[in-house]
């Protein structure tokens, strides 16, 4: 479980979380929308400690994420994060930019994480790209790639950062199709997302951000056809 | 004592063994600045601004002072201080600090072309900072700043003629001892020219190639 309790988080003078509570069971998918410097995003950041916070909490199986105890770089190996740009190490083949955090971080043998990997790839549809360099795939096919080498960690949780707000429109669904397999395979998500019909689709909650907070939060047939604040109703207007 | 005779197979062996102080020279330097370079450039690159502009500011002493009045300053100090160092040590560090001014510019920009989120996504997977520096930082850095580095080891490679004013007899100052010899400046001047060019040559070469390889990736 996933529980956040009234996080503040500023940039300088720049108050981008006013107090948001939140938890997110294990198995849920929970969808993050609302305009941008809205905070979702900042949101999944502090999440596994990229960011840091300035009060408030947010336990990870009740572990503290920003207790100096934590071993963060432990934490993080249960909780995936796939980014609005793709972020694929150049340097490194398609096939090696699984394998590196499965034998640095887990320790694995070379064979062991080639095999965890190539079964990730061949997953999300690229079992015949394993011996190219990033810089020869499409960006959806990159993202995919990125989908994998956080899912080759077997994380109890994955985050997903605008996926797909930096892709050509065409190849938007190939990324979606991967997500919603993870979505029906029971995976724990929370995803931040423009992609309204995915969120409503593949959600069991939806969370409006506004202005730092969270504004309306629900099933994802009522935010979507009954949403109580005048706000959330003007947004998924506005889109 | 023969004055004014042609130039001999002695003499080229003379310049030969200049040329492998020159390459010495040039090894050595290039080693400690490029491992200061890459400490100095990871701190500038990663710490608080004072004492990345601290360390900045330093460093700029080497890179504004010509190269010749650190030698000359190095090698007195050398004998004031009693510190006996032979020649060649002083050549060796002068240089070797000269070149680490450069270096760590260049480190430094090299780092900063690593994206930050390329460096975050790492860091999300669960590598510790120093495994993401090392396979994910360096390996991007080394790629982008391949041209510039081996541009300042070319570099330092000339700027070791100037080592002949502290007494050391390198592949220059061999030259001219052979000059006034042999009385053919043009003739001694040009094969001494073409002895740099073949040691730099096939450096430049391999450059090139490292750098196709990289750039099919």
């Amino acid at each position: 479980m996933i529980a956040i309790e009234n996080v503040h988080k500023q940039f300088g003078p720049l108050h981008v979380l006013k107090g948001v509570d939140l938890t997110v069971q294990k198995g849920e998918v929970l969808s993050m929308i609302g305009g941008s410097g809205s905070g979702k995003s900042t949101m999944l950041m502090c999440i596994n400690g990229l960011e840091g916070i300035q009060q408030g909490r947010i336990t990870i199986d009740g572990l503290e994420v920003h207790s100096k105890a934590t071993d963060l770089n432990k934490l993080r190996r249960r909780i995936g994060i796939v980014f609005q740009q793709w972020n694929a190490f150049p340097h490194l083949t398609v096939l090696e930019n699984v394998t590196l955090a499965l034998r640095k971080v887990l320790g694995k043998s070379k064979d062991e994480a080639e095999m965890i990997a190539i079964e990730q790839l061949s997953h999300v549809g690229l079992k015949e790209k394993l011996a190219v360099f990033p810089s020869r795939l499409s960006g959806g096919q990159q993202q995919r790639m990125a989908i994998a080498r956080a899912l080759a960690m077997s994380p109890d949780y994955m985050l997903f950062d605008e996926v797909t707000s930096a892709l050509d429109p065409q190849l938007v669904g190939e990324v979606l199709d991967t997500m919603r397999m993870l979505s029906k395979e029971g995976m724990t998500m929370i995803v931040v997302t423009h992609e309204m019909r995915f969120a409503r689709e593949v959600s069991d909650r939806v969370a409006f951000f506004r202005e730092g907070r969270i504004h309306e939060i629900g099933s994802s047939e009522q935010i979507f056809d009954n949403p109580e604040k005048p706000e959330t109703a003007a947004f998924l207007k506005s889109i | 004592m023969y004055f004014g005779g042609s130039f001999t197979w002695g003499d080229f062996q003379f310049l030969l063994s200049g040329a492998v102080t020159t390459l010495s020279i040039t090894l050595v330097a290039v080693i400690i600045g490029t491992c200061l370079g890459v400490l100095f450039g990871l701190v500038r690159a990663s710490s608080p601004w004072w004492i990345s502009n601290t360390l900045g500011a330093v460093l700029d002493v080497f890179r504004s002072v010509p190269l010749l009045i650190q030698l000359v300053l190095f090698n007195s100090f050398n004998s004031m201080l009693k510190l006996n160092w032979p020649t060649f040590t002083v050549g060796c560090i002068c240089l070797g600090i000269y070149a680490s001014a450069f270096c760590t510019e260049i480190v430094r920009s090299g780092v900063g072309a690593v994206p930050q989120t390329t460096r975050r996504a790492a860091r999300s997977l669960g590598l510790s900072w120093l495994q993401e520096l090392t396979s994910i930082t360096l390996p991007i850095a080394t790629r982008v700043v391949f041209p510039s580095w081996l541009g300042l080891a070319l570099g330092v490679m000339k700027d070791t003629a100037l080592v002949l004013w502290i007494g050391i007899v390198e592949l220059l100052r061999s030259s001219q001892i052979v000059t006034a010899r042999v009385q053919e400046p043009l003739l001694i001047l040009g094969i001494t020219g073409l002895i740099y060019f073949v040691m730099s040559f096939p450096i430049a070469r391999l450059g090139n190639q490292l750098e196709k390889k990289w750039g099919t990736q």
